[in-house]
């Protein structure tokens, strides 16, 4: 189940990836990065990580993603142009040169990472919010409260880019 | 495998029960504003125009499912999929009773207790935004797309007092599963008042569940917050180019995503299927009480009648609701319908209230939208989560 | 029958999406695009952080992913009013065009 699980949401997550890359028009490719993080949030799950898979989908997903699709829709970008001007060699190289990397890659993790019993759903049950949450507020907290400042500052920030011009 | 079929057995029963309450409460809906309006509302098809669902339903149906040509296709036929999808999908971790036993099998009277119950619902009713904006964004036309600006605009600024008028009470309860919440919320002050979060002691969150209820009306998209949809300026929003059953899937996940937040409403603050008064004083004969008062005024009108037909009308729906009263005391149902009623009574009422703000209030410019949530609303959600917090800590302490 | 998935099967996975996203980040010209692989990578790494906490039974990757989120919700906010700006000065999104401080 555990593999069945993760081949069907991995698959998914790299299909929606490569979509994101491919697609002319920004609109879906917005869309399949959605579809990589819903994946991903099952992925998470499966992890045993409950808080953070929630905070994927709410975060991610439903603000940051959102925002993207809403400034997309803002400003009725079509789609990007067929690439004029690119050397044929990315072209027809590309694919296959990424295949080996990522083929080189993959053979590197699997020597070096040490086989243990592998991941099974249910294993570990560290990722409940209130773990989490123990951890955060306690041996995490001067981190925390700077992101929080940080966020402050990001939203400064935006809401001066945004702003309609004083004449 | 009893497992797999117990949820099966559940899912079944709650998807059901589901579909009939949204064909329903549209139902319930155009009679109340009919009504308040001093107007019949649907009378033809049926007695009261009970049939009307199904005639609605029939109607969708059979009607031509129009794709004008210039949508992109894949992207126009998905929206309404999403948006009915997400829109249903939250009901699977709404507890509707604590947990009970049938046929020697223990079983929560919910699909999935999640421990992150809470942030499971907030994710679906934030990724449900896409549903509309992917609507108006494909349909290519300037109405739409400004429907769909306008309601992901809304949406996003309504999620925040949302998410924190829904913190405040978890902060009391001090979990995020919904089953838990309503059974930290048994009990009584004094042996009468419910403890509630509406009522809890440290700090009634009377505040949180008002803002929580209004962030909800523009969650939905209702009147006063129909912007998305206000027909005097856009045609009909998101949703100018549909008919038939995707105009219809729209229509639904609306309703459905009403059922869900009256649902949320009673979980986290109305004490989701805890009685209004604790049982040892009766509370459990209140379903049946009601019933039959309902019962007697119909047969004492059924015997003065004013129309020749109710002579035999009345008492007949009399009797049916004499033997409903006479259900809720058989002692095997019991466990599991007076919970049930509670809870359907609580949410029923909040779903009235819903239909009462739409018959009641105009529509909000859209200015006057997004100054209320961030000038207003949001303020008032976050001074109170503090003062939930502040207190709580004292308390705790 | 415990099917247990190898922990180097997640890690392999975030390796594809992150180099999916340093592909549409080094090809893809639209700038919101470009922005949005930014964001694949970022998710990749959450992946491994959240594979690595599981190996070490320890809960700190999920703060590290918390984090992530954090500053992944800032950047957009800031990129995309900078994105607006661009697009309200120049009407365009292509990322070749916007190169006045080149050289």
């Amino acid at each position: 189940m555990d593999i069945f699980l993760f081949i069907l949401f991995a698959s998914i997550a790299v299909f929606c990836a490569v979509n994101v890359v491919v697609q002319t028009h920004p609109i879906t490719s917005a869309l399949s990065l959605v579809g990589v993080m819903g994946a991903l949030a099952v992925l998470y799950l499966l992890l045993g990580a409950e808080f953070i898979a929630a905070a994927q989908i709410v975060v991610y997903a439903g603000a940051i993603m959102v925002l993207f699709v809403f400034v997309i829709m803002l400003l009725n970008a079509g789609g990007e142009a067929k690439s004029a001007g690119r050397s044929q060699m990315v072209r027809w190289l590309g694919i296959p040169l990424f295949t080996i990397f990522i083929g080189l890659l993959s053979y590197i993790v699997q020597r070096s990472v040490p086989a243990g019993p592998g991941v099974s759903f249910g294993q570990f049950t560290g990722g409940t919010p209130r773990d989490v949450g123990r951890l955060l507020f306690t041996q995490y907290l001067l981190p925390f409260e700077a992101t929080s400042v940080l966020v402050l500052i990001a939203i400064l920030g935006a809401v001066v880019l945004a702003r309609k011009e004083i004449e | 495998m009893n497992f797999f079929l117990l949820s099966l057995l559940k899912a079944a029963v709650v998807a059901g029960a589901l579909l009939f309450t949204l064909a329903y409460l549209q139902w319930v809906e155009r009679k109340v504003i009919a009504h308040i309006q001093i107007r019949m509302g649907p009378s033809r098809v049926g007695p009261h125009g009970l049939l009307q669902p199904v005639a609605d339903i029939i109607k969708l149906l059979t009607k031509e499912d129009l794709i004008p040509p210039y949508v992109n296709k894949f992207f126009y036929m998905f929206a309404p999929f999403l948006a009915i999808t997400l829109a249903l999908t939250s009901i699977a971790v709404i507890p509707f009773g604590p947990e009970i036993e049938i046929f020697g099998v223990r079983t929560r009277m919910q699909l999935a207790d999640l421990n992150i119950g809470v942030l499971f619902i907030l994710g679906i009713s934030s990724v449900g935004v896409y549903g509309i904006v992917l609507a108006g964004w494909s349909s290519n036309n300037k109405y739409a797309l400004l429907g769909g600006l306008r309601s992901s605009a809304q949406m996003i600024s309504y999620e925040l007092p949302m998410a924190l008028a829904i913190v405040a009470p978890l902060l009391l309860a001090n979990t995020l599963s919904l089953g838990e919440l309503v059974e930290k919320q048994g009990g009584a002050f004094l042996g009468v008042v419910p403890r509630w979060h509406v009522f809890q002691m440290p700090f009634p969150q009377v505040v949180s569940l008002i803002v929580f209820l209004i962030a909800g009306f523009a969650e939905t998209n209702r009147i006063p917050f129909d912007l998305p949809e206000a027909e005097n300026e856009l045609v009909a929003g998101f949703h100018t180019e549909y008919s038939s059953m995707k105009f219809a899937s729209f229509f639904m996940a609306e309703y459905a995503n009403m059922i869900t937040i009256c649902s949320m409403a009673t979980v986290l603050f109305l004490g989701g299927w805890q009685p209004l008064w604790p049982a040892a004083l009766g509370s459990s004969y209140v379903p049946s009480l009601l019933f039959a008062g309902a019962a007697a005024v119909m047969i004492y009108h059924g015997l003065h009648p004013a129309r020749p037909k109710d002579r035999y009308t009345l008492p007949a729906a009399g009797v049916v609701f004499l033997l409903i009263a006479g259900v809720f005391l058989l002692p095997p149902l019991r466990p599991f319908l007076i919970p049930v009623f509670w809870f359907a009574s609580k949410t029923g009422f909040l779903l009235f209230v819903f239909i009462w703000v739409r018959g009641t209030l105009p529509r909000f410019r859209y200015d006057q939208l997004m100054r209320f949530a961030w000038g207003f609303l949001f303020p008032v959600a976050m001074l109170n989560l503090l003062a939930t917090a502040l207190v709580v800590a004292l308390v705790s302490r | 029958m415990t099917t247990a998935v190898p922990l180097s099967w997640y890690l392999i996975l975030s390796a594809i999406l992150f180099g999916l996203g340093v592909a549409g980040f080094v090809f893809r010209r639209n700038i919101i695009t470009v922005f949005m692989s930014i964001e694949l990578m970022l998710n990749a790494v959450n992946l491994s952080f959240v594979a690595f906490s599981y190996q070490l039974r320890q809960t700190d990757g999920h703060i590290y992913t918390f984090f992530v989120m954090v500053v992944a919700a800032a950047e957009a906010a800031v990129g995309l009013a900078i994105i607006l700006t661009v697009f309200k000065n120049r009407a365009t999104l292509e990322i070749d065009e916007v190169s006045d401080l080149k050289n």
